[in-house]
Formats: C-alpha cells, sequence, structure tokens
C-alpha cells in the first residue's frame, strides 16, 4: 500500500495535545489510546468528541464497552459537556456495548461481531460523524472469552472505520506505567498511533503525562508531557519542554518600588524580566515583594500578587507596617492579591491556574511569594517544569515577574530553590543576615543583572514603618555571602591595601 | 400437556454461511422439538441496526428466547444442538418424565 498524500490531521481542541501533536490526531486514521486504571483515557476519548462538536462543528459516535451510558453522561456533565442535550440535537449517539446485568451470553458455535460493527456504522450515517470514540477494548475480551477471535473481529472494526473515513480513538489498558503498550496485543491491529497516558506516583506525589510513542508518518513532539484534569476543562496538557524561546527582550526599565535598589540595579528592572529575591527567612523578601506590588501600582500598572505562604490578612497588615496600601490599591483595580495554601493542589494545577489569573487580570507585573512554599508540595522534576512554564508564560506576556525563594540556612547558604532556577531568572538578588559585633544586620546585594551593569557591592539596609532603606556597603566585612561575616581589623585592611600598592 | 408460546429472535448478519447455517440449524431444532408451538423472528442486523441497538446485541449470530422466562441468549451458529437445547431451558420441561 502506498500513499503519497500527506497525512492530514484534525484539531482534537484538547488543549496542548494539538501543540505536541503538531497539529491533532492523524485524520481518517484510528490511533490507539493506552494507559492503566485512572490514567484519564475515557476522558480524552469524551473530550476529543466533545471539542468536535463544541469547537469544529463535527458530529460524533461513542462506543462504550466499560461504562453505562448513564455513567457516562453523568459523569461528563461534571466537565461541561452535555451530552444528553447534544444527543438530543442528534450531534452524539452512543453505540452502549457495555456488558449488561444479565447473565452473559452462552457461546454455541463460532460468531463475528457483526451486529457490533452493524450497529456503530449505522450510528455513524445517522449522525454523519467525522468523530468516534471506542472505550475500552479490554472490556470486550472480558465479555468474550475467545481473544483471538474477538481479536480479528476487533481488526475488522478498525479497518471499518478507515474506510468509514471517521477519525477514530481506541482506549486501552496496561497494566504497567513502563511496560507492554497494551493488554490482549491489541496494539497490533491498530499500531499507526500510540498515545501512552500515565498516572505515576512519585515521591507520593501523583503526575499525570501523556506520551506519543507513535505517530506513523508524521511529526510530533517527543517525551512525556505533564497534564492536569481539571473539572469544566478536562484534560489540559502543560507542553513545557516544547516552549521555544523566542520571547522579545525589551530596554524599558520598571522600577523596583525601592528608588535605592532601582539604583543598585542601574536604573531599576527590565520589563519582562524574571527576578528572584533570595534568602532567610525574615531578611524582608515579603517586604520587597510588597514594595514591587507598591512601585507599580504608584505608575498605575496592575499588580498580580501570588502568596502561598500568607494569609490575606497577615499580608494587608504587613503593607500597612510598611505604610503602603493595599487596600487602596484594590479598589483603584491596580492590585488583585491571591492567597492560596500550596498544599489545596498540585503543582500543575496551581502552574494552569496562575496562567488563569494573569489570563483574567492582565498585569503589567506579577509576584509569587514564594516558589520554596510551592516546591515543597513537588518534586523536583515537576517543579523544574512548573518554573520553566511559568518564566516562559510571563516572558511571553512581557511582563515582569518577582519571585522569592528561602533559604535554608539562617546566614548565608543557598535556597534549593535558587538551585534550580537561577539559570533561568534574569536577575538575582540576595538578602542576608550580617552578624556583626553581636549585632544582627542586614545585606542586600544585586548577584545578577541580565544585561545591564549593576552594582557589586553588598548594602546593609533597615525595615522600619515606611518600607526597606538601603544604606551604605558594608566596608570592612568579609564572607557575608558564605554566611562567615567577620569585620576586617585596621591592620588586615593595611596589609591588603599594600598588596596591591605598585612598588615600581 | 400445555405449554406456554415459546418466542424467539434470532439475529443474523446479512446472508454469510454462518448466518445460513444459524437459520437451518434453529429451524430444525424448533420444529423437531417445538412443534407448532413457537414464534421466530429472524432480524438481519444490516438491514435493522436500530433493533441490534435496542437489544445491545454485539455479536453474530445472537440468539434470545423471551418467552416462556427467564430470557436467555445464546451466540454463535446452534451448532452444538444439546447445549441449545439446555441452554433454552425449554428442553428439561419438554422431557419431564
Amino acid at each position: 500500500m502506498t500513499e503519497n498524500r500527506q497525512i492530514q490531521k484534525i484539531l482534537t481542541g484538547i488543549p496542548g495535545f494539538d501543540h505536541i501533536s503538531s497539529g491533532g490526531l492523524p485524520e481518517g486514521r484510528t490511533t490507539l489510546v493506552s494507559g492503566t486504571a485512572g490514567s484519564a483515557k475515557t476522558i480524552f476519548a469524551v473530550q476529543f468528541l466533545a471539542e468536535g462538536i463544541r469547537k469544529y462543528g463535527e458530529n460524533c459516535v461513542f462506543v462504550t464497552f466499560e461504562e453505562r451510558v448513564e455513567d457516562i453522561r453523568r459523569n461528563m456533565q461534571s466537565f461541561g459537556w452535555d451530552i444528553e442535550r447534544w444527543e438530543a440535537e442528534g450531534k452524539w449517539a452512543f453505540v452502549d456495548a457495555s456488558p449488561s446485568a444479565d447473565e452473559s451470553p452462552v457461546i454455541v458455535g463460532p460468531y463475528d461481531l457483526g451486529a457490533l460493527m452493524a450497529r456503530i456504522e449505522y450510528a455513524i450515517k445517522k449522525t454523519g460523524a467525522k468523530r468516534v470514540s471506542l472505550d475500552s477494548l479490554g472490556a470486550i475480551f472480558n465479555q468474550f472469552s475467545d481473544s483471538s477471535n474477538i481479536r480479528q473481529e476487533l481488526f475488522r472494526i478498525a479497518s471499518t472505520l478507515k474506510k468509514l473515513k471517521v477519525t477514530a480513538v481506541l482506549t486501552s489498558e496496561r497494566t504497567n506505567e513502563y511496560g507492554e503498550i497494551a493488554r490482549f496485543g491489541i496494539e497490533e491491529f491498530v499500531a499507526d498511533n500510540v498515545i501512552i497516558l500515565r498516572n505515576i506516583l512519585e515521591e507520593e506525589k501523583r503526575r499525570r503525562t501523556m506520551e506519543i510513542l507513535k505517530y506513523r508518518g508524521t511529526f510530533h513532539h517527543k517525551g512525556e508531557y505533564p497534564f492536569i484534569v481539571q473539572t469544566d476543562n478536562g484534560i489540559i496538557l502543560l507542553p513545557l519542554s516544547a516552549i521555544e524561546l523566542k520571547q522579545k527582550s525589551s530596554n524599558i526599565r520598571i522600577t523596583s518600588g525601592s528608588d535605592d535598589l532601582d539604583r543598585m540595579c542601574g536604573g531599576g528592572f527590565f520589563r519582562d524580566s524574571i527576578i528572584l529575591v533570595s534568602g532567610a527567612t525574615g531578611t524582608g523578601k515579603t517586604l520587597m515583594a510588597t514594595e514591587f506590588m507598591a512601585g507599580g501600582a504608584a505608575k498605575k500598572e496592575r499588580c498580580l500578587l501570588l502568596a502561598f505562604e500568607e494569609s490575606r490578612e497577615q499580608l494587608f497588615r504587613n503593607a500597612t507596617g510598611w505604610g503602603i496600601d493595599f487596600e487602596k490599591m484594590e479598589t483603584d483595580g491596580l492590585l488583585k492579591v491571591i492567597c492560596k495554601y500550596p498544599e489545596v493542589a498540585g503543582l500543575e494545577d496551581h502552574l494552569h491556574r496562575i496562567k488563569q489569573e494573569i489570563d483574567a487580570f492582565q498585569p503589567n507585573r506579577v509576584a509569587i511569594d514564594s516558589l520554596s512554599a510551592l516546591e515543597r508540595v513537588s518534586t523536583f522534576k515537576t517543579f523544574r517544569e512548573f518554573i520553566i512554564g511559568l518564566t516562559a508564560y510571563i516572558k511571553q506576556k512581557e511582563i515582569a515577574g518577582l519571585f522569592t525563594a528561602t533559604t535554608t540556612s539562617l546566614m548565608g547558604g543557598s535556597s534549593i530553590t535558587e538551585g534550580h532556577i537561577s539559570t533561568i531568572t534574569d536577575s538575582i538578588i540576595l538578602l542576608r543576615y550580617v552578624e556583626l559585633m553581636g549585632e544582627m544586620r542586614r545585606g542586600l546585594t544585586v548577584l545578577k543583572m541580565r544585561g545591564s551593569m549593576h552594582e557589586k557591592e553588598i548594602r546593609e539596609f533597615n525595615i522600619d514603618m515606611e518600607g526597606m532603606h538601603i544604606g551604605r556597603p558594608f566596608r570592612d566585612v568579609s564572607g557575608i555571602i558564605s554566611g562567615r561575616a567577620h569585620q576586617l581589623t585596621n591592620g588586615e585592611i593595611d596589609r591588603l591595601g599594600n598588596l596591591f600598592i605598585d612598588n615600581q | 400437556m400445555k405449554q406456554e408460546l415459546i418466542h424467539l429472535r434470532l439475529y443474523v448478519t446479512g446472508l454469510t454461511l454462518r448466518s445460513q447455517s444459524a437459520i437451518a440449524n434453529l429451524r430444525e431444532i424448533c420444529s423437531t422439538e417445538f412443534g407448532e408451538e413457537y414464534q421466530l423472528d429472524i432480524i438481519d442486523v444490516l438491514e435493522h441496526p436500530e433493533l441490534a441497538e435496542q437489544e445491545k446485541i454485539l455479536a453474530t449470530p445472537s440468539l434470545i428466547k423471551t418467552l416462556p422466562p427467564p430470557i436467555s441468549r445464546l451466540i454463535g451458529d446452534l451448532s452444538d444442538r444439546e447445549k441449545v437445547l439446555f441452554s433454552l431451558e425449554i428442553f428439561d420441561k419438554r422431557t419431564n418424565k
């Protein structure tokens, strides 16, 4: 069989999937979607059809081998898919091949699945369906004991579907996340395209991923892509690694909210940059985020603050304590504060919600306090993907993002968060405790400022009723960043000074 | 002996060899075992897929006995005569001595 014509694809409408599959499912072909129990196979199968009706006006047929029709109607309602209405409108037809409650039929001699095929064909013709889902094939092997016969019959169904020029999704079970593609050797007869859904338990956290294993004769992105299943929306893929680095970068500076800090940064942050503020607890990270918000609001910019450590009340009280009126900013419509416990959702869900909030509020600047709180609820891999996805999104929107990260040790040290994301950020500001003469003081330095000159000194700063005040650089002190600050004596200073005197 | 009417529905796919042998096998069983006291409907699912849908038929040939109760369902070309009779649960009553 030769086919010179290029394989066309149809958009599924499943968010993110059309991106990783470079345009959707191969048109007029059958794609196997395989996954373990609870890997969202049925949702994929239903969503493919539902989006077809909603977004592309394509009618569809759903063949169920496992769940009862009433259950599917009811379960899918929560995703906002009104199957019953579509059925009434003639856009959706069920073919109910689920096992009946009655006794299973007695086998008396050879048989085929001709009736099932006739019913599917009838439903396709009746609705004029372009999309068909069969869910899930494994169940039919449980209804009929003769596996090799059933396999052959399913092969016939698959080839009839091809003849009818419908694009089909077949789901099937697998027993292991990393093992054979599907039970009963189903992949052998629909091996053109295979998608694997995974629901992996990793460090006590569930992580859903989707992988296009095989897409015969057509391009697709490789590897596993995390996805979430969300009420109202269904499956949403987060194609992080497929993000392209093509963000524009501007030279426009924006204020950090502190004139002193702006000066240290060579005139402020860049408008579309990511700034990481790292420091131990109590060094003033939340203050910096607060001032970052206030500085924006003063310039009539819209500011979004996502807090994962403190409650709304605490944040507002803090701000008042530093002379910043969050409430007024909010009434002016310039500020939106969202507080959430990191534990309420997986990181993929958080990322999706943050994107939704950014889309809804259209801020000019975003602050997240703190990333470390989010890191607590995720694995290393998920966290890294989260950061990449988030920074890419913020950059794409050409807005500024300020993230805080907490260092584990009080003096010096670096945070785990910092290590993960320092290369992704454009600027890094370190806040440190400095112990001097039996006194705890605070130091601040701009460690990195991509694309700009910046001060290299470590300056002392104070916090009072009016917020942050950056003072003079620490002179004659070394070892602040490493957490072993010590004051140099006069003798030492002279000696060091003399080291570099030109003797000739 | 007073007998209830036996009601049978056979679903087949077109006029394939398998369909024909199922029809022949069933007719033979009916005429030798049930005499005149049966009604047999033969439904071609290719012509009437909606009837197959109604009854949720997957496999063909499929035989459904609706009367006398209980309902029984058989799949295959009905070549195993003893098994057919046994599964229809009519055989026992007939030969009751």
